[in-house]
């Protein structure tokens, strides 16, 4: 508390998130070096992979869509002071909600009804599936965090279940369902562009991008612009002020854990609709926990989720470059770094604050007067 | 006759191999969650134990050697948990997600980068893993009835760590309801303030709680890739961690009912690798997810407080912030 006090608003907003990112970062490169590779040849591997020709663009932005849909999932529950943790499952019966209607309705309707109908369903699914741990929190009082645990497991038994038994297309050996009628399938973005007349080289990145763009516009002005949104807030702020204020507590814990499954149920749109054209097996493949990483780094806000997804769809995207050019490393290094920034920026967040305040209150005193209305 | 009674033996002595890191894990963090700090990175520290103990018995050749390094690693992991909850008083739940990620990625990264098979380790020798015992007179008695299955099945061929870990549930306890240090650690977990104001260290006693869940957990870990199996492979525990952590609150944070879920629980994975495509009477043929997730439901149905209530430790997830 008496370090915070010390430390400029520009500091807690600006210095502290990038100061917690770098000390992951320098680990990471303390992981490179001691399975013997050049860190600083690796970032430039990594970067040239990410974005220096046009398909990796292509590729990293397609991640990055991913990563803004369970990013901004686990950044809206945090707000209302919830920690859902469990966007993985909710993106894999979202993506289920997302193949379901595509399976029925891609010969019958029209391709805008029926992708309409997909993205609602998907996040119709994605808000069922974390509505069960929240009214279980909210009524029940069982811990959001274990139940969400649960229910990821839950989800991909479930699923398991349906591909091997249920859903697989008939005849095939693999457990996953027959592949969708091309209405059912959402427009690659080379796909535009050629119609534009302008030549991209094709990569997995459709227009699922936009859908995640606008979900990061409604929940910015959902959080700060609506009195839903301000309740929530009050409440992952202080609750008994918020009770106190009468905000009907229960409700809004079931609101924001049933937006934040919705928006984890997207990666379904993007996964399913835009890239497999089927309902596959494991296909969030790590995104939900990654959503972790990435909220933290983005402290919670639209534009911080936004960049951080970015940062964590280049380093997929180049991460597959440095490892086809640097053996020694592989790919599953990205995993290393998620779970460095989440150790940095989340659970050992405080860690430098006390060691920059000793460095602001070592500066000369003029230096500090602007910030002299902080203290 | 005869055969059911030896299919049910064999069940069961499944069910106690399946279970061991189970308790071992679950028992851990026990420690931990009485103490008031949630762990769910039990599957990385095991994951990473696994790793290790596998890595360091195939260099060095000795299962012990490699007991000792998955102990040390789970500990350092734990410590690190302890560092950010303890020490800086971090969110629990981040440090557990951040641990289990870190291990995840970190086993592979250095599993394909020290052994290049993909993330695996080298396939050990007999003398770098613990082997399973055969007690004395075992194969002699096998043939007669009842006696002899139930010893030479269910009693003797374990390894040395699943008759320890059976030895640990006793103490375990022992160590929780009659010790000085087992009071302590349950009142630190419901009024750490109360332990603080009557002298003793709130920080020192979630240390120690912390290392002896790092203790089990590596024990956890090692048996996975050094005693069960013959090497590591990549993400090997496979959930193995989280139904710890399943069982330490089916068994509401108690050291013999948690022993007991901990056993139903394996019994749920022996009886469903069995079940594979076989029809049951009446039933048709019972999908293996089914039981499979069972340990899952079970745990949020008791959480929701339909069957009996479970209880968590007061100040768990709690910083405990000392007054100057």
């Amino acid at each position: 508390m008496r370090g915070r006090r010390s430390l400029p608003r520009w500091a807690e907003i600006g210095l502290i998130p990038v100061v917690n990112v770098a000390i992951a970062f320098l680990f990471a490169a303390l992981v490179v070096l001691a399975i013997g590779a050049n860190p600083l040849a690796a970032v430039r591997i990594l970067i040239y992979g990410a974005f220096g020709y046009p398909d990796a663009i292509g590729y990293t932005l397609y991640y990055t869509t991913n990563f803004i849909f369970t990013g901004l999932a686990v950044a809206l529950a945090f707000h209302a002071g919830l920690f859902n943790i469990g966007g993985e499952g909710q993106a894999y019966i979202g993506g289920l909600g997302v193949g379901l209607v595509m399976l029925a309705f891609d010969t019958t309707l029209a391709a805008p009804l029926l992708i309409g109908l997909a993205i609602l369903t998907g996040a119709a699914f994605g808000a069922a599936w974390a509505a069960v741990p929240a009214y279980l929190q909210a009524y029940r009082g069982s811990h959001i965090v274990i139940t969400t645990i649960m229910f990821n497991f839950i989800a991909a038994a479930v699923m398991v279940y349906l591909l091997v038994n249920v859903l697989i297309a008939p005849g095939s050996m693999t457990p996953e369902t027959r592949e969708f009628a091309t209405t059912a399938q959402l427009p690659f973005i080379h796909e535009l562009l050629a119609l534009a007349g302008i030549t991209m080289a094709s990569s997995p990145l459709n227009v699922s991008i936009f859908l995640a763009l606008a979900c990061c516009v409604f929940v910015w002005a959902f959080l700060w612009h609506t009195p839903w949104g301000f309740e929530l807030r009050a409440v992952g702020h202080n609750i008994q002020v918020a009770a106190y204020a009468g905000i009907k507590l229960r409700r809004v814990t079931i609101l924001a854990m049933c937006l934040s499954g919705a928006l984890a149920g997207l990666v379904g749109v993007n996964e399913i609709a835009g890239v497999h054209h089927r309902i596959i097996l494991n296909f969030p493949a790590g995104y939900g926990f990654g959503g972790i990483a990435v909220a933290l780094m983005g402290r919670n806000h639209p534009v911080g989720v936004m960049l951080a997804s970015l940062l964590f769809g280049a380093l997929y995207q180049g991460g597959a470059e440095l490892a086809f050019e640097i053996p020694a490393i592989t790919k599953e290094m990205v995993v290393v770094i998620q779970g460095l920034v989440i150790l940095f920026s989340g659970a050992l967040a405080n860690m430098p604050r006390p060691w920059l305040a000793r460095l602001f209150s070592a500066l000369p005193r003029r230096a500090r007067t602007p910030v002299a209305g902080e203290a | 006759m005869d055969d059911w009674f030896v299919f049910i033996v064999l069940i069961l002595s499944a069910t106690l191999r399946v279970a061991t890191p189970l308790i071992l894990c679950a028992l851990g963090a026990l420690f931990c969650e009485r103490s008031g700090l949630i762990d769910i990175g039990l599957e990385g520290k095991m994951l990473a134990a696994a790793f290790i103990s596998a890595a360091t018995a195939s260099v060095i050749g000795s299962a012990v050697t490699g007991l000792i390094a998955g102990i040390l690693i789970a500990q350092l992991l734990a410590l690190l948990h302890g560092f950010a909850c303890i020490t800086h008083r971090g969110n629990q739940v981040v440090s557990g997600v951040a641990i289990n990620i870190l291990a995840a990625g970190l086993t592979i990264v250095f599993g394909i980068a020290w052994f290049k098979q993909g993330g695996q380790t080298p396939s050990l020798p007999p003398e770098a893993r613990f082997m399973p015992i055969e007690w004395p007179g075992a194969s002699a008695l096998r043939n007669v009835r009842v006696v002899g299955p139930l010893y030479a099945n269910l009693v003797s061929g374990h390894n040395l760590i699943v008759y320890a870990t059976l030895l640990a549930v006793p103490l375990v306890q022992w160590i929780v309801k009659s010790t000085r240090f087992g009071l302590r650690l349950r009142a630190v977990g419901e009024a750490p303030l109360a332990v603080d104001a009557a002298g003793i260290s709130v920080t020192w006693l979630r240390y120690r709680a912390v290392l002896i869940c790092g203790l089990m957990t590596g024990i956890a870990g090692t048996y996975l890739s050094i005693a069960q199996n013959a090497a590591f492979s990549r993400d090997m525990t496979a959930g193995q961690g989280f139904i710890a952590l399943a069982a330490l609150i089916f068994g509401k944070w108690q050291p013999l009912p948690v022993f007991g879920s901990c056993l139903m629980f394996g019994l749920f994975d022996a009886v469903a690798v069995r079940l594979q495509g076989v029809h049951v009477a009446g039933l048709g043929e019972i999908p293996v997810q089914f039981i499979q997730v069972l340990p899952y439901v079970l745990t949020v149905v008791l959480l929701a407080g339909f069957i009996g209530s479970a209880v968590a430790p007061k100040a768990i997830g709690v910083p405990y912030e000392k007054e100057h």
